[in-house]
């Protein structure tokens, strides 16, 4: 009928510039689509404008208010001087004060402090003898960067600290001596920080991506349709989507770890079964947020985008690439809602520092929590209709 | 079993929008068990998404009903064990095989021998031979016959097929009606939508949607005796000159090609004959007075339901 209404009208076709007008009509198609994209568009301003500010305010290599311990062997003038003189560079923060040499040590061990310094009974009295008695310091040098920088600049501002204070004579001649023991790490190897976080950017990158695809591939191949009209419920979908990827990410562990200490001598002084343990942990925590994120895109590409949103402040925030300590307080917090933060601090203390499961609860904890939350947006915005 | 009145669907009023815009409205209808109900109508007129509506992926905005004696709001979940919905696209894994694709489906349903059930089915489609072949592998034919083999093996009591055939070779499509006649014989019940018409004659009753609004449903001759159109089928020379000129005149409801022959029906018996009555003596032009078919009903349906609600 309408063929007949409306005969075909005839236009014509140009020859001229056809290499320019095809390449513009797929231009302004690509425009097109990539207007209607919402998702997309956003992330085009959101990841550089992110960057920015992550690499510019939240990274500092020289670490500030370090958590630090202090072993108090005795209660003189003289080493509340010293501890007032470190706490005022800014560079270290008291957060602990003990009295007991395994408590000091499991401070260090779980990473609640990075730095202790231990003042030995009759450390004034020597000093004033003129015995130049040793001061204790110890770093936690799995992070060397963050370590060295803090120790490197123990010596001038102790000496500051003591000549206000009448202690020091001039010339001035240091009256005892600092002794810095880089913990668990005494060569400053980078490998040996570098590896073990490894294990965990890598898995971080490979979880999320995998299950970030997942939910989305089936909508897109159109097999959400069918999987939807049968009896079979959002946490069913979930489960069955993540496990077969913690094996995956069991497999990688093994390897990275595995290379690490064959190809780089990093050592395993914890437990193993305890690694394995809190690797599964994480690893499943990935899973899940990456599955969180698969329920709330569209399509594939903004799949992606959303694990590089997620990726980027997990390597930047985490400790990985810079001291978690060098970090403003409020990137701080940031850093501990990311699962990296916590396993990095898991799997260092594992290898390097021999920590047990009493050392490490709390970045256990976290995870487990992390993961929890994940799983349950991801099975509440799960869509069980088309609607 | 409940609802055991002998009618597998029940509902009444469904209306569904998506942004603003009505795409089933106010739709009532009743499937008997153990029936072919066909479902025609336009693209876009709401078949997809009433079939949708009944198998629980979408709610309706408002009205209610149920579907196997279960409440299409409620029981969702109970209907979904009982139902197999075929979609309109093919929506199998094509990167699993054809055995893989049917054992995944059979453990889903909880089938205890997931294994043998696959198995029986491949032997049932006649897919012995292929059945390590990817699903995306197969031709358009053999994946429509997989995915009614996926959507039965469960055992449903229900069928809900989403224009099943379309894109698939005449001699598929036979042998696909044959296997839904058979289903049916079992006491499968089945709603199929389609746009073919030698599928819709075939139905044991067929209802036409347009634009969301089911108009008309009954058997096949009742369908065509409620229409009430007259039809004359013309052949000779310059029929598309002919079917220009009659277009719009007084009566003539639908002019439409059928090969080397023109359709020409109204509902108003005596308007159209004085519309036509200077063409008949036209020399070179054979009038003849027809039984409309179904297609003339649903043709002319179509041109009214758009003046209706465009």
């Amino acid at each position: 009928m309408s063929a007949v209404d409306h005969p075909a009208p005839q236009h014509e076709i140009r020859e001229r510039f056809g290499f320019l007008r095809r390449s513009y009509a797929m231009l302004i198609k690509e425009f097109i689509q990539l207007r209607r994209d919402r998702v997309s568009f956003a992330m085009i301003v959101m990841l550089p404008v992110m960057q920015l500010m992550l690499f510019g305010y939240a990274i500092n290599t020289t670490p500030h208010h370090l958590p630090s311990a202090v072993l108090l062997q005795e209660d003189s003038d003289l080493a509340r001087s010293i501890l007032k003189a470190l706490e005022n560079t800014a560079y270290f923060r008291f957060l602990y004060e003990v009295h007991d040499v395994e408590d000091f040590d499991n401070l260090l061990k779980s990473g609640k402090v990075l730095f202790g310094v231990e003042i030995p009974r009759g450390f004034e009295r020597a000093v004033r003898r003129g015995d130049r008695p040793a001061l204790l310091v110890a770093a936690d040098a799995t992070d060397p960067v963050a370590a060295s920088a803090a120790i490197g600049s123990l010596g001038m501002v102790v000496q500051t600290a003591l000549k206000h204070d009448l202690y020091i004579g001039d010339p001035p001649e240091m009256p005892f001596e600092i002794r810095a023991h880089a913990r668990y790490n005494p060569a400053a190897a980078s490998s040996l920080n570098i590896v073990p976080g490894l294990v965990g950017t890598i898995l971080t990158m490979t979880m999320l991506i995998f299950t970030a695809l997942s939910v989305t591939r089936e909508v897109e191949r159109g097999t959400m349709e069918s999987l939807l009209s049968m009896p079979i419920k959002p946490v069913e979908v979930m489960f069955g989507k993540i496990v077969p990827y913690v094996l995956v990410g069991f497999v990688q562990a093994f390897l990275i770890i595995g290379i690490g200490v064959g190809l780089f001598g990093v050592p395993v002084l914890g437990n193993l079964f305890l690694l394995a343990l809190l690797s599964t942990l994480f690893i499943t925590t990935n899973l899940s947020i990456g599955y969180t994120i698969s329920t709330v895109v569209q399509n594939q590409l903004q799949a992606m985008q959303m694990s590089m949103m997620f990726f980027l402040p997990s390597i930047l925030l985490s400790g990985f690439m810079f001291p978690f300590a060098g970090m403003p307080t409020w990137a701080q917090y940031l850093g501990e809602c990311l699962p990296l933060t916590h396993y990095l601090r898991i799997v260092r203390a594992i290898m390097l520092k021999g920590a047990t499961m009493q050392n490490l609860h709390f970045d256990a904890l976290a995870l487990a929590i992390l993961m929890l939350l994940a799983m349950t947006i991801a099975v509440t915005r799960f869509r069980r209709t088309l609607d | 079993m409940n609802g055991g009145n002998g009618i597998a669907i029940d509902v009444k009023g469904l209306t569904k929008s998506f942004g603003g815009r009505e795409v089933v409205h106010d739709l009532s209808m009743q499937v008997k068990r153990g029936s072919i109900y066909g479902f025609l109508g336009p693209n876009g007129s709401g078949k997809t998404t009433t079939i949708r509506i009944l198998c629980g992926l979408l709610t309706p905005d408002s009205g209610e009903g149920t579907c196997l004696g279960y409440d299409i709001r409620r029981d969702a979940e109970k209907i979904k064990r009982q139902v197999g919905y075929m979609t309109q696209r093919f929506s199998l894994y094509q990167d699993l095989s054809v055995r893989e694709n049917l054992e995944f489906v059979a453990r889903l349903y909880g089938l205890a021998d997931a294994r043998g059930a696959a198995r029986d089915m491949i032997k049932r489609l006649g897919l012995s031979g292929r059945e390590e072949q990817l699903a995306g592998e197969l031709s358009g034919g053999w994946k429509q016959r997989l995915a009614l083999g996926a959507c039965t093996l469960p055992s449903p009591k229900l069928l809900l097929l989403d224009e099943p055939t379309a894109g698939v070779d005449p001699k598929a499509r036979r042998d696909f009606w044959n296997e839904i006649h058979a289903l049916a014989a079992e006491g499968l019940t089945v709603l199929v939508s389609t746009h073919y018409m030698d599928e819709a004659e075939r139905c044991h009753e067929i209802a036409y949607i347009a634009y969301g609004h089911l108009l008309v449903h009954g058997t096949v001759e009742e369908v065509i005796a409620k229409s009430a159109l007259s039809t004359y089928t013309v052949t000779g020379e310059d029929l598309n000159e002919l079917a220009a000129e009659l277009t719009g005149k007084p009566g003539v409801d639908m002019v439409a090609p059928f090969g080397t022959s023109l359709h020409v029906s109204g509902r108003d018996v005596a308007a159209l004959e004085a519309s036509i009555a200077p063409w008949r003596e036209r020399s070179g032009l054979h009038w003849q007075k027809s039984h409309p078919s179904l297609e003339d009903v649903f043709i002319e349906l179509m041109g009214r339901s758009k003046d209706n609600f465009q």
